[in-house]
């Protein structure tokens, strides 16, 4: 880990697919710069002696909160739909992602 | 009445020197004359609040004593929920996004009986620390309107410090409400971690976020957590029992208090004006009865990296949700699904969102996981451990917020590096799920406001705000 990590065109392009992003040609460079400078600084942390250190994923340990499996009143499906980009009065519309033909 | 405090405005409200309406009305146009200098609204809810003030004056007159802080107009960050208001998180992804449902913070404030002014302008879902990269344009430090308010909250600390509204809700998720408390001169508190309920805040990091008070003075703030805090059922995380309760004490005496001082804050990097008033401070307690004693803080560079791998993490996860599907912008550029969520993406978040998302999905990525996303947690644990046993010695730590006071607009954008590096006395505070009071303290050489904060164990929010308002009363 301690070892620079290069961003290159390959390693781009599979984050741009995990995040869900498109870079624009002149965004590319900029992230590119930034991330390598970043990650090389976050590197730090390869210094720490973490053998045998739990982690912690929240500051408090504290457990799962359950309440009773009983139906409540939820909101208004015709507001909800108010904020969507294409709907039906009924769902939400999305590009076809199936070819019929 | 701008020089009043919220508990002031709210007596002089009690005791019809003032109406509710006259106030609001007095803030509405405070605001529609101060703000196009400082940029800190996003929008406003007139005629909502007009309404909800007679309805309150009318119970008011009735006798009815609704809460401590009944009438007083607030102001909400702009990434927290309110019902049938506008809620961009200062981000073009969510433009014309109206939610459909109140924030339990926002519920908690109306049941007090205050009114919602109008929501604040941040950094973009509250990723950042100068309030630059809001979709709207970056908010303006009232002190120095080519400077910086701080950020993410900068519209809120602005606000108040512009006398435009006397209280508002910030979040901070790595020192969101302090930094700009610090820079703006104002007051806040970082609630502990599950003291507050996070339903309707648009998260950014879940495990580091919460919502708390900003203000004129502690006391104000003070008496807004107590409304604010509290058990939810619709935050499983929000492990508070009951309400908090602040007691009004007329002794100022800190006598048997340790407040812990870590040396190593006030070497390298920090301005020497910062350094110099938040000693001064922390000599100001000490005048008070408390007792001061210098310590080695543990792990110190160690804790941007691990704050910045931790909340990036989240982040990505946490914002994968905006897909323009169901809510906020979505793009004409597209007529096959998966490109419709890139695209939408990709048009809606600014520079820092993308470099947020893109980090966060690195140190979660296959190959990558142990050796940042792992090991920070590890780290996580070290730095909470060292908050652990330090709070068995003393009852607090005085701290610097930030390492400067607010620099000048553009100045570190282009430079994200940088600009984390502000973070430094910040984030080890929400990393371990402590509370923390932000101060004012002074002034540097360019009349710019410098602040100091007070860190706690979990819930010691009263011994942080019963030494916080001895030293807002001696220092006045």
């Amino acid at each position: 880990m301690s070892k620079p990590v290069e961003i290159d065109d390959k390693l781009l392009s599979y984050l741009e697919d995990l995040s869900l992003l498109r870079l624009s040609d002149e965004e590319k460079p900029r992230i590119v710069k930034d991330l390598g400078e970043i990650i090389n600084y976050i590197n730090k942390l390869s210094e720490l002696d973490t053998e045998n250190i739990p982690q912690c994923s929240h500051p408090f340990d504290n457990v799962n909160a359950f309440r009773s499996d009983e139906a409540q009143e939820s909101y208004e499906r015709e507001l909800i739909l108010k904020n969507a980009a294409n709907e039906n009065g009924e769902m939400f519309i999305a590009p076809k992602t199936v070819d019929t033909q | 009445m701008f020089e009043l405090t919220a508990l002031e405005l709210s007596t002089a409200i009690s005791s019809k020197q003032i109406g509710v309406e006259e106030a609001l009305s007095a803030y509405f146009k405070s605001i529609e004359t101060e703000d196009g200098k400082y940029n800190s609204f996003l929008s406003l809810s007139k005629e909502a609040a007009l309404t909800k003030a007679r309805e309150i004056q009318k119970r008011i007159d009735a006798g009815e004593r609704i809460s401590p802080l009944a009438g007083v107009p607030i102001a909400i960050k702009d990434n927290i929920s309110t019902k049938d208001i506008e809620t961009t998180c200062a981000s073009k992804a969510l433009s014309g996004y109206v939610p459909v449902y109140n924030a339990t913070v926002v519920d908690k404030l109306e049941e007090a009986g205050m009114i919602v002014v109008g929501k604040l302008n941040m950094d973009e879902f509250a990723m950042g620390g100068s309030s630059e990269t809001g979709y709207m344009g970056p908010v303006r430090n009232p002190w120095d309107s080519y400077r910086v308010a701080g950020g993410s909250s900068g519209g809120s600390a602005a606000a108040i410090a512009a006398g435009m509204v006397p209280l508002a809700l910030g979040t901070d998720t790595g020192g969101s409400i302090r930094q700009p408390c610090s820079f703006c001169g104002t007051t806040g508190i970082k609630p502990t971690y599950g003291a507050v309920s996070r339903y309707g805040l648009i998260a950014y990091a879940s495990s580091l976020d919460q919502i708390g008070p900003m203000g004129k003075n502690l006391e104000d703030c003070a008496t807004l957590l107590s409304i604010i805090s509290g058990p939810d059922e619709k935050d499983g995380t929000c492990i508070i029992e009951k309400p908090f309760e602040f007691e009004q004490s007329d002794s100022n005496s800190l006598d048997g208090m340790i407040i812990g001082i870590p040396k190593n804050y006030y070497e390298g990097g920090i301005d020497n004006s910062v350094k110099t008033s938040v000693l001064a401070a922390a000599r100001k307690l000490e005048e008070a009865g408390a007792r001061l004693e210098e310590f080695e803080m543990p792990l110190m560079e160690y804790m941007i990296p691990t704050y910045y791998v931790i909340a990036c993490a989240e982040a990505s996860s946490n914002l994968s949700r905006f897909d323009g599907l169901k809510y906020g912008h979505y793009t004409s550029d597209s007529d096959e699904l998966s490109d419709f969520y890139r695209n939408s993406r990709s048009e809606g978040f600014g520079m820092e969102i993308k470099r947020r998302i893109m980090l966060g999905s690195f140190v979660l990525s296959s190959g990558y996981y142990d050796a940042y996303y792992k090991k920070a947690l590890q780290a996580r644990r070290l730095i909470k451990d060292a908050y652990d046993s330090l709070f068995q010695r003393y009852d607090m730590i005085i701290s610097p917020v930030a390492p400067t006071t607010a620099y000048k607009i553009g100045e570190n954008i282009d430079d994200p590096l940088k600009m984390y590096m502000g973070d430094i006395y910040t984030v080890s505070i929400n990393l371990a799920g402590l509370p923390a009071v932000s101060l004012p303290c002074g002034f540097d050489e360019n009349k710019l406001p410098i602040g100091f904060q007070l860190i706690g164990k979990a819930f010691s929010e009263p011994t942080l705000v019963k030494a916080g308002k001895t030293y807002q009363l001696i220092n006045n």
